[in-house]
């Protein structure tokens, strides 16, 4: 495999509901100032992609418009993903990898407060079983919180601490929208959304976008920062039908962490995309992070969930804490679907 | 199996509410269009007129800013007649579509062509915006009911042809 | 060194405006099924999967290849779902080939479909939003204006359009899976249908069908045990622009042009009218067949029309187009792009039945999407290059 270095990262602030700008008017200054950061030049980018839902936006085609932030003429090689941005990087390093292209620009963004996310996202499951069923994204992390309580993996108190050590760091991440210190007391103390889940343990909503340049061969070390290398790269998926699956754990999380070789050196610290906190306790026993792991440097998808990019958004969180010196290797991870459905590992590493 | 009709489909009917957020440029250019102007936007490093404005120029991913004002005139330069009904327009059939290059802008935009019969209308015609009473401006592309053509003299599709 | 990758195996369901008969997980299966055999493939053999389709609101799912994975024997493995809109098929196929040629894979499966019949494509394509006029009618709308400023351009004769539907509507009849079949159709019954979207007439517009397209892609080693000719894919090309800026040529829009160049060079291909043998092109209005000639680089501009005209793109003509009936007979959006891909793969596999070009060697496959602005296209031979 060719080495495909992360040359840049850029991203918005990310906010509760951004009413003043049109998605493309969001997008042009992210990917200006992830271009200019990544040293190469925009007429040498060799290939684009984004991942971004038509569900998000409320209108058929929507990604089309982002096209046209892009300065697309002389026409480009584009493509894009109904995913998150984490897969339309992967995309652009299957292709770094076929040698047709030695850059490439990905991004992701999502503006949930267009609509109503949990209701939105009830459209993503089963039309014909789940679906019809009513259900919404929180009560289903909560199905999926409950189990794990009930096989003794965590506890509402665990789930509270995981919650109040994201925000906490977060208070260091400028765009990170949640962030402050709590009490677990207190916090334990307010209700319930939906059992076993309080606020606490949710994402916000949050409008933003992100962007990552991707580097090999002569274009790797132009940029303002160091590289850091993709030094390997999977994504599984399990089940759709919840009682298909065990939900307290993450089978396609831990055989994509197998598969891009999470354990072929040391673990300082993962970047993981947890929405909602006692996802966190699954994805790090799935990957088999010890308690020497420093888990979300960023405040991870807690203090910041914008959806369709929240993966992309750790990948890119996760370069900036090996390219300023602050560890040497380590791990991100992006999810989509219902209750972790399908996870994507990221292993990153400094030169 | 027992011998009853099998479930051959289902009906689950959704519901979902968005807010659509136009954006300063078309925000300036919608209120523009309740004073009874077309305002459109220059692109800083193409300089081509954009009306209706976006934002951004698509051709160099640049915001656009810079307002000028364009006229409620042009030439067409190509259309339909849609003689088909569609389930978002509330239209009498037949109706024709144009593209219209308003004189001072660089791209045509989609705009109702009336007042003319079908056969009459050409590649080249010139027409101009007729709007509906003032009383019933707002902050609508609708302010404008449609085009009608002026009676000048056709534009030779050489000087356009560019601009389909 | 990129892996050498070749389509082993073809599948499509018939395609059809509503199967009522099968779920979405049914539809897509029905096609993944197929290929598979005629790739003497099992599920377990299939290393990931990549899905395509337009837009999620067209069944009214949100990013429904999570709840189809299942279906398709992905648990397990990677999955992926692409969306470039009715270039989508093509795309998909392009980035399946990809995980092939990367050495990531050794064998993909890839999936394309749309089932519009599960909820609304006509309110999907047609949300008010607030401030913006809506008046253009659906894709027809949006395209007419675009096949007149064709017209106006080239001076061709007007019947182009008719003899391309009468070519295609013709060609379907030997295409077993084909949607639209008029058993009798002639000239006159084309020129006489009902004007819709003038200068468009209802027989020289597409249907939206129910439908899936399958393609089994292996590297070399995979390619080499597989029970049929394979179809080698020697090259491929994707370019989009934008929708609208000042200066587009929105006839032949340079995204077109730019991507055909491309996959001629890739290809080794110095004069594709000679040495291209068949092409399946994506053409849902007829007159989109001399647009894509002259754009694709076999007709000088302005004279694509002549191709049609003297018989060049017929199924015994020197260059034959749309073997299969085309988009004009079968138009299951998502699935659309791939169906042309895999067509000019079965036409080198010598796998096209009643349809097949005698001694098709090498064949081009092409999708476009949006406004005329995203386009995707590849080269199959019967040897690798």
């Amino acid at each position: 495999m060719r080495d495909v270095a992360i040359a840049s990262f850029a991203q918005t602030k990310y906010v509760r509901n951004q009413v003043e700008l049109t998605e493309v008017d969001m997008i042009i200054p992210v990917i200006g100032d992830a271009i200019s950061r990544s040293g190469i030049p925009k007429s040498e980018i060799g290939f684009y992609c984004h991942g971004s839902s038509d569900y998000m936006a409320g209108q058929s085609f929507a990604f089309v418009g982002a096209v046209d932030a892009l300065g697309a003429f002389p026409p480009i090689a584009e493509s894009h993903v109904e995913m998150d941005g984490a897969w339309a990087l992967y995309e652009a390093w299957v292709k770094i990898q076929c040698g047709e292209v030695d850059s490439a620009l990905v991004f992701g963004f999502g503006r949930a407060s267009m609509g109503k996310l949990r209701e939105t996202m009830n459209l993503q499951l089963d039309p014909y079983t789940l679906g019809p069923l009513g259900i919404d994204s929180i009560s289903l992390a909560a199905l999926q919180a409950r189990a794990l309580i009930d096989a003794g993996k965590t506890s509402e108190r665990q789930m509270a601490e995981i919650a109040i050590r994201n925000r906490r760091v977060a208070k260091d991440n400028p765009n990170a929208q949640v962030t402050g210190d709590f009490e677990v007391e207190k916090l334990l103390a307010e209700p319930t959304i939906v059992s076993p889940l309080r606020k606490h343990d949710c994402p916000p909503i949050s409008d933003g976008i992100s962007a990552v340049v991707l580097a090999a061969g002569n274009h790797i070390g132009r940029g303002e920062s160091k590289p850091v290398f993709i030094r390997g790269i999977d994504h599984r998926l399990d089940s759709h039908q919840l009682g298909g699956r065990d939900l307290t754990r993450s089978p396609s999380t831990k055989l994509a962490g197998e598969r891009a070789g999470v354990h072929d050196g040391p673990v300082e610290f993962a970047e993981l995309h947890a929405p909602f906190s006692h996802q966190e306790v699954i994805l790090r026993e799935a990957l088999g992070l010890g308690d020497e792991v420093v888990i979300n440097p960023s405040g991870g998808a807690l203090a910041a969930n914008p959806m369709m990019t929240a993966g992309l958004t750790r990948i890119g969180e996760a370069a900036t804490h090996i390219a300023a010196g602050k560890a040497g290797r380590g791990v991100a991870h992006a999810t989509s679907g219902p209750c972790l459905q399908q996870n994507l590992i990221c292993v990153l590493e400094g030169e | 199996m027992s011998d009853k009709e099998p479930v051959k489909s289902i009906i689950t009917p959704t519901r979902t509410e968005y807010t659509y957020t136009p954006g300063p440029s078309a925000q300036r250019s919608l209120r523009a269009l309740a004073r009874g102007k077309l305002v459109g936007e220059i692109c800083p490093s193409c300089n081509q007129v954009y009306y209706p404005p976006s934002g951004a120029c698509a051709r160099c991913g640049v915001a656009t800013r810079d307002e000028v004002e364009v006229a409620d005139k042009g030439t067409v330069t190509t259309y339909a007649i849609v003689r088909v009904p569609s389930e978002n327009i509330d239209l009498e059939l037949p109706y024709c579509t144009a593209h219209i290059l308003l004189d001072g802008a660089d791209i045509p935009f989609f705009g109702l062509i009336q007042e003319c019969e079908w056969d009459a209308v050409r590649i080249g015609m010139r027409v101009e915006a007729v709007w509906k009473p003032e009383s019933e401006w707002g902050l609508n592309a609708e302010n404008i009911r449609y085009f009608r053509p002026t009676g000048e003299p056709d534009v030779p599709f050489e000087q356009f042809k560019e601009h389909l | 060194m990129p892996e050498r990758c070749a389509v082993i195996g073809v599948g499509q369901t018939h395609h059809t405006a509503k199967r009522i008969d099968v779920s979405q997980a049914g539809l897509l299966r029905e096609a993944a099924l197929r290929a598979l055999e005629d790739a003497g493939c099992q599920w377990s053999d299939i290393d990931a999967v990549v899905i395509g389709k337009a837009p999620d609101m067209f069944e009214g799912v949100m990013m429904p290849e999570l709840f189809l994975a299942e279906a398709l024997g992905c648990v397990g493995k990677p999955m992926f779902r692409v969306h470039t809109a009715g270039s989508v098929g093509g795309t998909t196929a392009i980035v399946a080939s990809q995980l092939v040629k990367s050495g990531v894979h050794g064998r993909v499966l890839t999936v394309a479909y749309e089932k519009q019949s599960e909820s609304n494509a006509m309110w999907a394509l047609s949300i008010k939003i607030p401030f913006r006029q809506a008046i253009v009618a659906g894709a027809g709308g949006y395209f007419a204006p675009l096949i007149r400023g064709y017209m106006q351009r080239s001076k061709a004769p007007e019947d182009v359009g008719i003899r391309v539907a009468l070519k295609d509507r013709q060609n379907a009849l030997k295409n077993p899976y084909a949607h639209l079949k008029f058993p009798d159709i002639d000239f006159d019954q084309v020129a006489n249908s009902p004007m819709l979207w003038d200068p468009i007439r209802y027989l020289e517009t597409c249907p939206s069908s129910d439908g899936a397209c399958a393609l089994v892609i292996a590297d070399e080693k995979h390619a080499a045990k597989a029970p049929k000719q394979p179809a080698w894919i020697q090259a491929t090309a994707m370019r989009s622009e934008p929708t609208q800026f000042a200066g587009r040529d929105t006839v032949n829009p340079q995204a077109s042009r730019d991507a055909a160049d491309e996959l001629w060079k890739k290809a080794e291909i110095t004069n594709p009218r000679e040495e291209i043998d068949c092409c399946e092109i994506y053409v849902p209005f007829s007159w989109f067949e001399p647009m894509w000639m002259e754009s694709l680089r076999f007709a000088e501009e302005g004279s694509g029309w002549k191709m049609t005209y003297e018989g060049a793109t017929a199924l015994d003509g020197d260059l034959p187009v749309n073997m299969s009936g085309g988009v004009l007979s079968s138009n299951p959006i998502g699935a659309s792009g791939m169906l042309r891909f895999a067509e000019a793969a079965n036409q080198v596999r010598g796998e096209a039945g009643e349809h097949q070009v005698p001694g098709a060697k090498r064949a081009l496959g092409h999708a476009y999407g949006g406004g005329s602005q995203f386009f995707s296209m590849w080269v199959v031979a019967q040897d690798p290059l």
